[in-house]
């Protein structure tokens, strides 16, 4: 479904993405984890062009996506992305959130809008909340109505960048639950994450990336029993214990 | 001071009218409006051309926005006068010019109290916009304008004020309005010319202050529906 050919990406003299080759399947759960810095939002940014390309191609069923003349809106509105920071239009419900796209698109009249708004919101837990404003919802609360934004377009494709970093320990869960359900549902979706518990679960593959670079692709046991390369072992020990051996 | 203002307070007020054309305080009230209601539209415009995506169209208005803000109103009022006549071959009256220069002046400053209102807001609710499909467009009119503006107000009514001042630079082109009209006023008295300006002075201070309590007014009750409609960074 996504195919990713020697995908180079610089920001000015430094280099973001370095040679990336990458296939991930139709349905597949890929969860990307690696030192911040190492590119992977980056990489998941370049999948709806909010990121350019410098040199490479990357591919959606069989279309290259960053070349001239893609429609860059009809591509973006077929792939759900969760921010870090959930990016909720606040002067708006949790409800108006998720109808504003579908209805301006002309893909559903407001009525049938609102309707599959209100029912995506009981999906993530907030039926009673559809009323209310971003900054009345807790940031638990927030990301799951973004969730619910995302997939008002029904879109094959979900991209999750760092989706409960922002997020106060307790309200972890609640997110990964609802993300949980979604994989568990047969969709496509690529998860930039720290949350190594979650990505053993879900996941059916893990890439690991560095500097730019995807240095380990892996299953979630063989990646977390066995890593191979030096980098993600050094990784693996220290999200396992941050203050070092001593 | 109470036989000047008798005197004259009809003059004050409406200059020459009926007998001639509308000036004084009526004229300053025209003029500001009318160039408040026409600058608002040119600077929200402009101000989302300047972040626009087309070149064609960011740099040009770009460009203009550099050159006005570089230059006194009084430079851009000689401009409309001296200037845009022999562009368009056709006499532009006083009022009309003085029009066109405060439109001009001011709804370059308001396109950058837009641009920063826009801009302010954060990548975060233009990604969130174009990441669902929405057009560049559709963003700006359904997710960053409608928070923006609210945002803008106290630069907004700020501008205004100026725009009341600014239309008294009118006299340098023998327009009528009220400081033109004092000025008469004072030749024709000659001993009083304290009072004469005392009065112009408090007419700008009541229509300027009047308008920024009203400002304040408006910015109350918008921030108390803000109370269940909090702006964007505001602590869930």
């Amino acid at each position: 479904m996504i195919r990713f050919e020697h995908v180079n990406k610089w920001y000015g003299a430094y280099q973001a993405l370095v040679d990336v080759n990458e296939t991930i399947a139709k349905g597949e759960v890929v969860v990307l984890c690696g030192p911040s810095g190492s590119g992977k939002s980056t990489l998941i940014r370049t999948l709806n062009r909010l990121e350019p390309i410098e040199g490479g191609r990357i591919e959606i069923d069989g279309k290259d996506i960053h070349a001239p003349g893609t429609d860059v809106n009809a591509l973006r509105s077929r792939i759900g992305f969760v921010f870090q920071q959930f990016n909720l239009f606040p002067h708006m419900t949790a409800l108006q959130n998720c109808t504003l796209a579908p209805v301006r698109l002309g893909r559903l009249s407001p009525a049938q809008a609102d309707e599959q708004g209100r029912a995506l919101l009981e999906r993530v837990g907030l039926a009673h909340k559809a009323d209310a404003y971003p900054a009345e919802l807790s940031g638990g609360q927030q990301q799951r109505v973004a969730i619910a934004r995302a997939l008002a377009q029904k879109p094959p494709l979900m991209l999750f960048d760092e989706p409960t970093s922002a997020l106060d320990p307790e309200m972890v869960g609640e997110v990964l639950t609802v993300i949980r359900g979604l994989a568990s549902d047969g969709m496509t979706m690529i998860c930039v994450t720290h949350e190594m518990g979650f990505a053993r679960e879900v996941a059916d593959r893990v890439l690991f990336m560095d500097a730019g670079k995807v240095l380990e692709r892996a299953t979630p046991a063989d990646f977390f029993l066995r890593p191979q390369h030096p980098r993600a072992q050094q990784f693996l020990a220290d999200i396992r214990s941050p203050f070092g051996n001593g | 001071m109470l036989e000047l203002i008798d005197t004259y307070w009809l003059y004050f007020l409406v200059g020459q009218y009926p007998n001639g054309p509308l000036g004084g305080l009526a004229l300053t009230l025209a003029l500001a409006s009318l160039g408040l209601l026409l600058a608002m539209p040119l600077g929200l415009i402009l101000g989302v051309a300047r972040l626009s995506p087309w070149r064609a169209l960011r740099w040009p208005v770009t460009a203009l926005v550099f050159v006005v803000r570089g230059t006194p109103l009084l430079m851009v009022i000689f401009w409309a006068y001296f200037f845009l006549p022999t562009l368009t071959g056709a006499k532009t009256s006083q009022f009309g010019t003085m029009l066109i220069a405060l439109v001009i002046f001011d709804g370059v400053y308001l396109a950058e109290i837009v641009r920063a209102g826009i801009v302010g807001l954060g990548r975060g609710q233009v990604e969130a916009a174009r990441s669902l499909g929405l057009s560049h467009v559709q963003a700006l009119r359904h997710v960053l304008l409608p928070q923006a503006l609210r945002h803008m107000l106290p630069s907004l009514v700020n501008q205004f004020v100026s725009t009341i001042k600014e239309t008294s630079l009118g006299y340098i082109i023998g327009l009528s309005e009220v400081s033109f009209i004092a000025t008469q006023i004072n030749t024709q008295v000659f001993t009083k010319p304290t009072q004469v300006y005392l009065c112009l002075g408090l007419t700008y201070f009541l229509l300027c202050f009047g308008l920024s309590r009203f400002a304040y007014w408006v910015e109350a009750r918008v921030a108390a529906r803000g109370r269940r409609r909090p702006l964007a960074g505001a602590p869930a």
